[in-house]
């Protein structure tokens, strides 16, 4: 069972190399958070705060909008993308079960994010504290931000196994992943935002708003690093909020993995209802 | 029934009101060739996925090396090449066969020996995106042999190729089913099945309407030889009232007689001498006998 799951994650890891997909997601995270590191920290400069926690702090942010798009980029094609090219048919005629097939998917998924991730904002991290603006301590942050940027890549990763084993079309898998992303990251922030201030003190923001940051992964995850950071006078933003909540900071990254997990089993379920 | 490699018995299969697959029965036996035919959408893909175990039947049984269609003891002696195969163009020709051979659990320095098999030992380190289409055939090809199966389901494995690619494949599945595997492949192509095929089952609107060997067949279908005199030229009019039959067409007559009639009639033609130049004579070809079996069901239908 072990090989099989990881013969298709090494098919997964290899392609994402020959193609050039690794590659392009680390170049545009070491870019993005190499950017935000030096020219974004000018505020910083007094404040006495370790640079490398600040710069967590922004990556937070950055993570919540690209790691769920490399995430669903790459995962739209698993299911419906091997039945349009018939390699699904050749791949499940072999004696692999559906979900030895999937977890395999994911596994090697999970390990390209991963190395994005870590070389991409591994490299601002050996910047800053090469530069002597950055202490061991930060990098505790940081290890906890590339932890985390990978679960939440896991819950888009699962988001767009559903989205692939729902539809048989290629181009509709793919224009579904973008709508998830559009609607999970920014359209579901934007219609909490409104409503909070339509009513900044009524029910909605005391008892549901809490909750609803919650839900979305994208939120709990930007929620936990930001809570986790402690920077939260500094950073502002979201971070405010964690002091006003209902709940420990924690439970938002037992959401993440109870969303990570229920997404995967849904894809689970589903791919077994798929003709080849 | 034990000793049969696949057994299908009175399987059929509907989508929705259509009827995919229509009672259909037939028992393939170790080391036969067998050719399934059949017009677009008469079933054959439909009946091959049956078969795999990724589409469920609506009737009857199907047993593959004695186990349920999907069952691991089946699938690990069933080796399956789909209609159109596109691999990952970022592999090369050697990862692909290594990827199938681990997912099969069999040695996959081993399997590599099946590139060469299919010539394409020499691209073996190339990426598929630079194969051109009959290499990516055998290639799909080379991944269906892996691990010496038992039954092996080719679903148009020709389709596209050139003679030469073609004759390859004819002369592959030819040794495969001499090591004592099953074929069972579906096709278009007809003509090029004759010399190669064991056995042939054709497949009209879902119901099985002939299965037997080719010879047999063409015997059952009681098809006209046709056969074609070429005449001296302004000969054709006599030739043609001496034969007592035929179409005139130019410088030749075209005649047709039944197979215990052929010497005969060659006789006769040979009898007129130097008015006649050649002599072509076509035998039913299997485009013709499956035009005949697929016809007929259609008019009883």
């Amino acid at each position: 069972m072990l090989s099989r799951i990881l013969t298709i994650a090494q098919q997964e890891i290899r392609i994402g190399i020959r193609n050039r997909w690794i590659l392009l997601a680390t170049v545009i995270l070491a870019v993005f958070s190499l950017a935000l590191a030096l020219l974004g920290s000018a505020p910083a400069g007094t404040l006495g705060v370790d640079r490398l926690t600040i710069t967590v702090a922004s990556l937070a942010s950055l993570s919540v909008y690209l790691v769920p798009l490399i995430a669903l980029l790459l995962a739209f094609d698993a299911v419906c993308g091997e039945i349009e090219r018939g390699t699904l048919l050749m791949t499940l005629s072999c004696p692999i079960s559906r979900s030895e097939f999937l977890i395999g998917k994911a596994v090697g998924h999970t390990l390209v994010l991963a190395i994005a991730l870590v070389v991409g904002y591994g490299l601002t991290a050996v910047v800053l504290l090469a530069t002597g603006t950055g202490s061991l301590s930060g990098l505790v942050d940081f290890a906890r931000l590339i932890g985390t940027s990978v679960l939440l890549g896991i819950c888009f990763l699962a988001i767009g196994y559903v989205l692939s084993a729902l539809t048989r079309q290629l181009g509709t898998a793919a224009a579904l992943a973008i709508a998830a992303w559009l609607f999970l990251v920014v359209l579901y922030d934007l219609a909490l935002l409104g409503a909070l201030v339509a009513n900044p003190s009524g029910v909605f923001a005391s008892q549901v708003f809490p909750y609803a940051v919650l839900l979305n992964p994208a939120d709990a995850f930007r929620l936990f690093n930001l809570a986790a950071l402690g920077a939260s006078d500094l950073v502002g933003g979201m971070s405010g909020v964690s002091e006003t909540l209902p709940f420990d900071p924690a439970l938002a990254l037992v959401s993440l993995i109870l969303f990570a997990g229920i997404a995967l089993s849904a894809s689970a379920v589903l791919i077994r209802r798929i003709t080849p | 029934m034990t000793h049969s490699t696949l057994a299908v018995q009175t399987v059929t299969k509907r989508f929705k009101a259509h009827v995919a697959v229509d009672q259909v029965s037939f028992d393939l036996k170790p080391g036969e060739r067998v050719a399934l035919l059949g017009h677009n959408g008469a079933g054959k893909t439909t009946l091959f996925k049956m078969i795999l175990g990724f589409l469920r039947r609506d009737g009857g049984e199907i047993s593959v090396l004695g186990s349920a269609p999907g069952s691991n003891v089946s699938r690990q002696g069933t080796a399956y090449l789909p209609e159109s195969v596109a691999f990952s163009g970022a592999l090369t020709g050697e990862e692909v066969v290594r990827f199938y051979a681990r997912l099969k659990g069999e040695n996959s320095s081993q399997s590599l020996e099946l590139l060469e098999k299919v010539g394409l030992a020499d691209a073996a380190k190339r990426r598929v995106a630079t194969y051109s289409k009959g290499m990516r055939q055998r290639l799909g090809l080379a991944q269906a042999l892996i691990g010496k199966p038992k039954l092996v389901l080719l679903d148009e494995p020709t389709t596209g190729l050139d003679p030469i690619s073609r004759q390859n494949v004819y002369q592959l599945i030819g040794e495969i089913a001499e090591q004592g595997a099953t074929v069972l492949l579906s096709s278009h192509a007809l003509t090029e099945l004759e010399a190669r095929t064991d056995r042939i089952l054709i497949l009209s609107k879902g119901q099985l309407v002939a299965d037997d060997a080719l010879g047999t067949l063409r015997a059952q279908a009681g098809l006209p030889i046709r056969l074609k005199v070429w005449t001296k030229p302004g000969a054709a009019k006599e030739v043609a009232e001496q034969l007592g039959a035929g179409k005139m067409n130019g410088r030749s007559v075209e005649l047709d007689c039944g197979m215990d009639d052929k010497v005969r009639t060659l006789s006769a033609i040979s009898a007129l001498g130097n008015l006649v130049e050649d002599v072509d004579v076509h035998a039913p070809s299997l485009d013709d006998v499956y035009r005949h079996f697929s016809n007929s069901a259609q008019k009883e239908a």
